[in-house]
Parts: structure tokens; sequence; C-alpha cells
């Protein structure tokens, strides 16, 4: 049975499809990559599943339990964490704070949390900016507080907004290492939002692409990226890099 | 492990937490104050109860405005109800203040858990947040002035008693044992403070004042946690209000439930810093005694004063003042400020 499953999940803002009968579902230590144009509904897609949102039709069912449309906070204790594109931190506290924050949400005694906190910050390669204040943190170091702050409530299914967005290639490498050793050592199953086509090839097992708030397909990131419509939709007419 | 760490930094060690000195600074400041009623005079006296009075009130506020992040401009509310529970039980049913205190305290409490869930049920924020709390206080005063209940706009005068009683919490007006029994209230509301802070709830009560959405999605239960700040600070601002009643003797509705107590709640943590465990009380050193020096000023005023002799209300003009110069100055309050400069060190 599949971990994560999306039926029919429709939202409308004013008239506006955001999302329209969308379904999908992830097994157990998947990663499903999401992609699509500006405006195709991904970041909705989020918000309702991760319960920001209330959807007007269709289901979430998490590991056979169904979750749609209830509080986020609920939906988090589940077992489901997301991070947020536009990256949210604690501003009052600094990176140590924020994730020793995480932990204790996740359940964690408050003697442990901060030591918890310390490793989660090391493994996500923030040792450096630990104790450092959020503000005029670099993105690529905000964006890796979002993930450790995500992680450290120990979700089984992480929901990524465009975690690589804002980072240069250099610093990508180290983020996708840490996703795919997620999956591996963690068994973390992921489904993530992102435009960087490199990365939704190397990490993804099976790629969503979403157009107009509807599925335009998905497949293995091979099929999808030769797929004429989607090419045409989101890649451009000539797929270059 | 893809990521490249650094191996100093591995090993540094976890910073100190501030939470034993905070505990320590409530200990000394105890102690060192314990003796001070045997170097004051009455009148000095007087004026580090009043002193004492608004660092209560506005650690109170600071709890729910300051970390809580929910402006309160309605925090009379809660003094009242602190008040007129001490004062109904005491003049109507012969009830001691010290129980009068404890039942305030659950009252208020319940009071702050039904505005809370009404007012964040609406996703109330901001200025519109803090136009209900102002409502609800407005409400209580109505409600006080047109009451049989409470005595209408009577208000009432603590009885009397011949001898003194810590039983009743009422002395000779010139006895230390006000500024104890103030001292003390401000201690544990210090204590109150640090603790509810270092707590998971205190913890919680920060992550969703800086971004709700973003706690919510760590799975922390936003609404209950900050409606648990606004009554933890609701039953502390209660004790002050049987404070004030046991020390003046006397409370009617306008007092009680007025905006110039919840602005008296407010002013002290703006000027010391708000959101600091030590600005309220900073704030309430500095604004205490300004009322008796302001006084003394009309009373006798310097030679280039002249015009201000016989007038009242200097002490309002002079807050005034003090706000403006202060937030122009020093926005993070007079401890913020200093923090600020030690910590860049």
């Amino acid at each position: 049975m599949s971990l994560l499953t999306v039926e029919g999940l429709s939202k409308s803002f004013k008239g506006l499809r955001a999302v329209d009968d969308v379904s999908f579902e992830v097994e157990q230590g998947a990663i499903l990559g999401i992609i699509g144009p500006n405006g195709a509904g991904k970041t909705t897609a989020f918000n309702l599943i991760a319960g920001a949102i209330k959807p007007d039709a269709g289901t979430v069912t998490l590991d056979g339990k169904d979750i749609t449309g209830h509080p986020p906070h609920k939906i988090a204790a589940a077992g489901m964490a997301r991070t947020f594109q536009l990256m949210r931190p604690f501003y009052s506290m600094d990176v140590l704070q924020n994730v020793t924050v995480a932990v204790l949400a996740g359940g964690a005694s408050e003697k442990s949390a901060r030591d918890q906190a310390a490793g989660i910050i090391e493994r996500i390669g923030l040792s450096q900016w630990r104790d450092s204040p959020t503000e005029g943190l670099p993105t690529a170091a905000l964006k890796r507080l979002e993930l450790a702050r995500a992680l450290a409530i120990k979700p089984r299914v992480l929901l990524l907004d465009e975690v690589l967005a804002g980072l240069v290639p250099a610093e990508r490498e180290p983020v996708l290492g840490l996703l795919e050793e997620l999956r591996t050592q963690d068994g973390v199953t992921l489904v993530f939002v992102e435009h960087i086509m490199a990365a939704v090839m190397r990490l993804s097992d099976s790629v969503l692409v979403l157009n107009l708030g509807q599925v335009l397909t998905q497949g293995s990131p091979q099929e999808v990226t030769s797929d004429p419509r989607v090419i045409e939709a989101y890649l451009g007419e000539e797929p270059s890099a | 492990m893809t990521t490249t760490t650094q191996p100093a930094a591995a090993t540094k060690a976890l910073p100190k937490l501030p939470w034993s000195r905070h505990l320590l600074v409530t200990a000394v400041l105890a102690v060192v104050l314990i003796p001070l009623p045997m170097l004051l005079d009455p009148a000095a006296e007087a004026v580090a109860i009043r002193v004492l009075l608004f660092a209560i009130m506005s650690i109170s506020w600071n709890i729910m405005s300051g970390f809580g992040g929910l402006f309160s401009f309605g925090h009379a509310a809660f003094f009242g109800i602190g008040a007129y529970s001490t004062a109904w039980l005491q003049v109507e049913k012969g009830v001691s203040p010290w129980i009068g205190m404890a039942v305030g305290v659950v009252i208020a409490a319940l009071f702050a858990l039904v505005m809370g869930v009404l007012a964040l049920r609406y996703k109330l924020k901001g200025a519109y947040f803090a136009l209900v709390t102002l409502a609800f206080a407005e409400m209580l005063r109505l409600w006080a002035t047109n009451s049989d209940l409470v005595n209408r706009a009577v208000g009432y005068h603590v009885p009397l008693r011949p001898e003194e009683s810590w039983w009743w919490m009422q002395f000779a007006p010139d006895s230390a044992n006000y500024f104890f029994i103030a001292l003390g209230l401000m201690i544990l509301g210090l204590l109150v403070s640090i603790l509810f802070l270092r707590s998971r709830a205190g913890q919680f009560a920060l992550a969703a004042r800086d971004d709700d959405e973003a706690s919510a999605a760590l799975g922390i239960p936003v609404v209950r946690y900050k409606v648990l700040t606004m009554m933890v600070s609701a039953a502390l601002m209660a004790t002050a209000g049987t404070l004030y009643l046991q020390y003046y003797l006397f409370i009617d509705p306008d007092l009680a439930f007025g905006s110039a107590m919840s602005i008296q709640a407010i002013l002290p943590a703006v000027i010391g810093g708000v959101a600091t465990i030590w600005g309220p009380v900073i704030g309430a050193v500095v604004l205490g005694p300004l009322t008796d020096i302001t006084a003394t000023l009309l009373r006798n005023p310097p030679p280039f004063l002249d015009f201000l002799a016989g007038r009242g209300g200097l002490d309002v003009v002079v807050y005034g003042i003090l706000l403006v110069i202060i937030i122009l100055v020093l926005p993070k309050g007079i401890y913020g400020a200093l923090r600020d400069r030690w910590s860049r060190r």
C-alpha cells in the first residue's frame, strides 16, 4: 500500500482552478518530483496536502489514515513535515534554538533536545552557523535550516518546496547528497517541487507534471522529459539546459 | 556524509543557556531588596511599592504581549478581575484576600481562555487583536459600573481592621509588610516569566509568535500555546489587582478596568524593553517615582517653571515625552539596548 495517496484533490480561488482533480501515490521510501511551469499549482497542492488550506474536494491519505483538511499541526504530528519555498525561520532565535524547538515539537525531552538539535545541525552541514542569529544568514544556510527543522520532527514523509532554489550549483550538490541519504539511510519518503531539472532527473523515481492545476502526465524522469506535451508546456520548444 | 563539516565547529561546545543566570539575578534581587524598608522613609516606601506594583503588572503584560506577541490593550480586565474578586469576597462574604487572590487568579485565567479562544478562533492579529482586548476590558468596566452585584460605580472600600493581620492582608499604612508582599509577588512574577520561557510550552509560544504557520508545520498546536500564554499572563496580572486593593484599600470600576491601568501595564515594558526578562522591572524603576517627582515639582516649582505651579497632569506629560524619546532613541527599550551593546562586544 502507498504511504501517501492523493485522490481527486481540487481547490479553486475565486473561480480559478488552482488545483484541479490531482491524484498520485507515493510508496514508502520513494522520491516523487513535481514539476510544472509557474502557477501550475505546485505550492497550492503542497498547502492542501499539508493542511495549510482546505481542499474543495478530494482526499489525502497518509499510511491508510484520512488526513484530508486536518489542521497542519495534526498532519505534522501524523508524520508529514514540509519546508517553505520562502524561508520562514523563527527570527528571534539563533539556528540552534530554531532546530531545538522543532526537536521539542517532535516530542523529544527538554533535556536531550539541544543535543539532538546540534546533531541534526551538524548532519545538515550548518555547524558553521549554529550559534548565529537567523537574521542575515545567506540563502543557502536558511534553506538548510528549513530542512533541518523539518527533519527534526522525524517525518515519514517530507514535502520539499524548492529547497534548491537560490542556491548556486556548488551549494546544491551537498543538499542533493543529503536528500539521497535521507531516503537510503532513514527511509524518508520525499515529495519535492523543483525547477532545477538536473536535480529532478537525479533524485526522482517518478516525476509528476502539473500544468494549469491538472496532472499533465506522470512517469519516470526519462519518460516525462521526452514527452512532447511536457516539453511544450514547461521545458520550452527545444529542451536545453 | 556528503556534506563537508568543519572539525573545529563540530566539537564546539553548546552555548550556555541564560536561564540559570536569570534565576540567580532574581535570587540576588530578592535578597538585596528585603532590607530596603529599613532604609526608606514612609514616602519613599510608598514609591517603592508602586514600583513593584508596576513591575508585576508589566511583567505580566510582557509575557502575553512581549513573549507571546499578542498585543494587549486591555490588561486592566485581568487586573480588575483580581481586585474585584478579592473585594467582593472580602466585603460581601468575609473571605480572606489571600483566598480572594487565588479565586481572582483562576477567574482571570478562565477569562483569558475565553478571550483567547474567541479572538484566535477568528484569526485576529495585530491592531484587531489589541482592540478586542480593549473591548473585553471595557465590557467588564461597564458591567461593573451597572451591576448591583458589585456595588455599581461606587466600588468597594476594604473595611478597616482594628489590628494588623496577615490573614486579612492589612497593616499600618507605613508597614513594611506591604513592601514584602509586593516584593514576593514581583519575584514570583519573574520566576513565572523565566520558568515559562524555559519550558517546552514557552519555547512553543515564542516559535508561534515568530511564525505561526511554520510552527504549525512542525506539529505545534499554535492556538493552544497562545491561549496558554494569555492565561499565565492573566493569572499574574490578577495578583496585582489584589495587591492594589489591599494597599490602597479602595477600588472602583474606572480604576480597576479603565484603560489607564492597561497603559500602566504596557509602559514599563516598552520603556525597559519588550520581550526581555528585565525590561519591565527596569521600566518600572524609571516610571514608578515619576509621579512623585512631578508632583513635588508642581507643588514647589523652581523659578523657571513658575508657570507650572498648582497644575496637575505633569506626570502624564512627562510619561508621554519619555515614551516618545525611548521609542525614537532606544526602540528596544533600555535593557534591550544595553543587552545589544554587551553582546556586540
